[in-house]
């Protein structure tokens, strides 16, 4: 830490400079100064506690250390006692803005089904959905895995519209809405597609998910209506409590927000990682330093906030 | 009339539904029910977006205030529209050489997938990290100790804020039997382990209730439209 | 070897518990609303963010400012539209007889005409068709965050006094409750999104949560057969509680005393009843 201060003190110079105006603020105004603050200091504040860590991780490749928990483990469990040539679905229903907190699950998870040389069917139920899956596989099995052939060790079959009214159909018959691959490629050509007939023939669903249609509806239309399926879920911080009930008799695993996905990639870089594992399978492991700094600026405000409420005259008065 | 044959078609096809649920014969009609409507939607779509396109070139001719960006607006629609629809860029798929537009018009490289990856995306993103900056300025506003609720609301929050990070595994790590075999016992006082507690317990206690009401309140809300007592979204007579 | 010829069934036995519950649920909210209609009275508490609905746009009108509303980014398919659209003829015809401005944009074609038709119902029962114009319910753009920054370009331009957030809604929440909040206007937002629920309580005045916000057509038409539904939905959460009560008291017994008896009881619950 001292040594990167020392070398990227500019950035701390800037850091110092930009908050001295509030410094200023307060010292004139003190204490009423800080009731009335304006929103733009705390959106400065947020600012510089996201960006500072990630500056420090990017520069420095130090992550913080993970202790996966439960609920990653059973996730990385379900997976890993798969054996070679299991197919498993990759529904990947989120879209851009949430590429955040998904892209790193949606990336340990491809990863971790191609380590274990895993049959791969992509699908989507998200229009956006199509690039996610575009893209995760341009930057995982394409660099990392060149020996994985499509059509014969994953697939791309994309989106289809009509929500979880596709996965009605899919979980009965796959082919009556799939007949091509994203590509254009009819089904019955596609060594992989021989014998799938529906999704009941997966071991495994892997439901990457920040919305609606998501997690749910595939528990709800896919899971408890055929109780063999057994489906691991990635969802967003925000979402992942309405997802506890389901746990553990129809959800087998689930990683919640930026905490899950590192969680899980600590698992899958302690299985398969090796010396100098690419920073690419370490995003959610990077995220969580600016996580740590927002939670505790986040906490140090109500603190102040709860602080100026006790001791502010006026309240007494009202 | 005008009110009376909608209300009809939503409660016949309402209670069909709702029939056709129990009955194993019928039970894909609801499939091809959402398959309608999504046809339908598509429709509506190809509505707003013509709503959208006179409201903004409205905006230009008045030159209303604002009518840059509603300029703005019309090019980007246009523009993004041109580029998908004509496959702009799009070389023919390897099956199909013969054929300009069989390739698919998100392929790598093509001004759509530029416009997606280097746009689309980044603004989107953008408008979804705000979310933190709200966060924080929500937290410093609104979240006071005012009375017994408030503060337990506040005990919670503390604990999973720090349960998430570093912070809350570090702060706690010395309740460890590797230290003490006494504290096998306070292991669940971790506030790794206390924050998955809550969400397990209280939290999913709390979801449950709220979408049993949830639930109930669609029951209730369904019925009154299926059997016409609320006709509100029929519009005027 | 004897063939059978294939038979059609009828009904799938194995959803006939649901069955129960639904005649059950449904039955008791017909049976309210019958009572009702025989002139039972209906007490209903009160519901602060309902009762601020007239507060809210009478302060619109004193400011000359505008009223928001916003019904969700779901389209018509979702109950929460629906109800969203149906309280916007609630809300637009206290505006209508106000003689405010309300604006709603839409993120979805259908229900832009959807709350047209609303809209125009609610002036033309207020007397004030003449006030009526299209072109207060727009569409804007199905794409959620684009239309969530045309809603805060909107609010931070137009500075609406009274917002209404009430529909469909997901990561958006936050971003519209705070520029409202920053604009001072107060803010009225209701969702059967449970995790968006604590957004709108910390950022906006009044808060419809989950069921409230499905009895708010009822609570506002004040209309006996609509009170009759509410009442009857409390007699759905005294059936669900009573469920609840029966079967933990019958999973505890059958994890204490270990009877089968008990054990076939709760198998009977969670795979028959409940699945």
């Amino acid at each position: 830490m001292g040594a990167f201060l020392r070398q990227e003190w500019w950035i701390v110079a800037v850091f110092i400079a930009s908050l001295l105006p509030l410094v200023h603020v307060l010292f004139t105004g003190r204490v009423s100064a800080l009731r009335s603050l304006d929103r733009r200091w705390i959106f400065l504040l947020m600012f510089w506690a996201v960006l500072l860590p990630i500056y420090y991780v990017s520069s420095t490749g130090n992550v913080l250390p993970e202790v996966p928990g439960a609920l990653a483990q059973a996730t990385f469990d379900e997976i890993e006692k798969l054996s070679p040539g299991d197919p498993v679905l990759m529904a990947f229903d989120y879209d851009p803005p949430t590429t955040g907190e998904m892209a790193p699950m949606a990336t340990a998870f491809v990863r971790h089904a191609a380590e274990k040389r895993l049959r791969m069917y992509f699908m989507t139920l998200w229009p956006p959905g199509a690039q996610m899956i575009d893209d995760t596989i341009a930057r995982v099995l394409k660099p990392d895995f060149p020996q994985l052939v499509y059509g014969r060790d994953y697939v791309n079959l994309g989106y289809k519209s009509g929500q979880e009214a596709v996965i009605k159909v899919v979980v009965t018959n796959l082919r009556e809405l799939y007949t091509t691959d994203v590509l254009g490629t009819g089904v019955q050509n596609i060594p992989m597609m021989d014998g799938i007939t529906s999704i009941q023939q997966m071991k495994l669903i892997i439901n990457v998910a920040s919305g609606t249609p998501g997690t749910k509806e595939w528990v709800q239309y896919a899971v408890t209506p055929y109780p063999n399926l057994r489906i691991v879920a990635g969802v967003t911080g925000v979402s992942a409590p309405l997802y506890y009930p389901y746990i553990p008799r129809q959800l087998n695993g689930l990683l919640g927000a930026i905490k899950g996905a590192a969680e899980y990639e600590q698992l899958v870089l302690n299985r398969y990682g090796g010396p100098n594992p690419n920073p690419k399978y370490m995003e959610g492991l990077r995220r969580m330093a600016p996580q740590l700094v927002g939670h505790l600026l986040i906490i140090g405000l109500i603190i102040v906030a709860n602080v100026l409420y006790f001791t502010d005259p006026a309240r007494g008065r009202r | 009339m005008k009110r009376t044959v909608p209300l009809l078609i939503a409660a016949t096809t309402g209670f069909v539904l709702i029939v056709a649920y129990f009955v194993p014969p019928m039970q894909s009609w609801s499939e091809q029910v959402s398959v309608w409507f999504d046809i339908l939607a598509a429709v509506a779509f190809v509505l707003g977006g013509a709503n959208l396109m006179k409201i903004h070139l409205k905006h230009i001719s008045d030159r209303a205030r604002g009518w840059g960006y509603s300029a703005v607006l019309v090019v980007a629609f246009l523009g993004t529209l041109f580029v998908g629809l004509g496959k702009i860029g799009v070389n023919p798929a390897t099956q199909f050489p013969d054929f300009a537009w069989s390739g698919p018009y998100r392929q790598n490289g093509s001004p759509f997938w530029v416009l997606f990856e280097y746009v689309f995306t980044p603004l989107n993103s953008t408008m979804f990290a705000l979310v933190a900056f709200y966060i924080a300025s929500a937290a410093f506003r609104a979240f006071r100790a005012k009375n017994a609720e408030a503060i337990l609301l506040l005990g919670t929050a503390f604990i999973v804020l720090l349960g998430r990070t570093f912070a809350g595994v570090a702060l706690t790590s010395w309740i460890d039997p590797a230290v003490w075999s006494g504290f096998q016992y306070f292991t669940g006082l971790r506030i790794e382990n206390l924050t998955v507690y809550i969400m397990a317990v209280f939290n999913t206690v709390g979801n449950r209730a709220i979408m049993i009401g949830i639930a109930l309140g669609i029951v209730s809300t369904s019925l009154k439209i299926l059997l016409g007592l609320d006709r509100s979204y029929l519009g005027k007579e | 070897m004897e063939t059978s010829a294939p038979s059609i069934v009828w009904f799938d036995l194995s959803r006939v518990y649901f069955l129960f519950v639904l005649i059950a649920m449904c039955g008791a909210v017909l049976t309210f609303i019958v009572l009702a209609r025989r002139g039972m009275p209906m007490r209903v508490r009160q519901i602060a963010g309902l009762a601020s609905v007239d507060d809210a746009v009478g302060r619109a009108t004193e400011m000359g400012r505008p009223v928001l509303f916003v019904p969700g980014i779901l389209d018509m398919n979702d109950i929460q539209t629906i109800a969203a659209v149906t309280m916007l003829e609630r809300v637009g015809k206290t505006v209508a007889e106000y003689d405010a401005r309300i604006e709603v944009p839409t993120s979805k074609g259908l229900v832009m005409v959807a709350a047209r038709e609303a809209l125009q119902a609610a002036y033309a029962s207020a007397g004030r068709l003449e006030n009526y114009s299209a072109d207060d319910v727009y569409y804007v753009t199905e794409e959620q965050f684009a239309y969530v920054g045309h809603l805060q370009g909107l609010m931070a331009r137009e500075k609406p006094a009274a917002c209404f957030y009430l529909g469909g809604f997901f990561a958006e929440s936050l971003l519209l409750a705070e520029t409202g909040n920053g604009i001072g206007a107060i803010q009225i937002a209701g969702t059967a999104q449970p995790q968006q629920l604590p957004f709108f309580v910390a950022a906006c005045d009044y808060t419809l949560i989950g069921e409230e916000f499905f009895a708010a057509s009822a609570y506002l038409s004040g209309e006996p057969d609509q009170l009759g539904t509410l009442k009857g939905q409390d007699i759905g959460k005294l059936i669900v509680a009573a469920g609840i009560i029966v079967g933990s008291v019958a999973a505890t017994l059958a994890a204490i005393t270990g009877s089968p008896a008990v054990q076939r009881f709760v198998v009977f619950l969670t795979e028959r009843v409940m699945s």
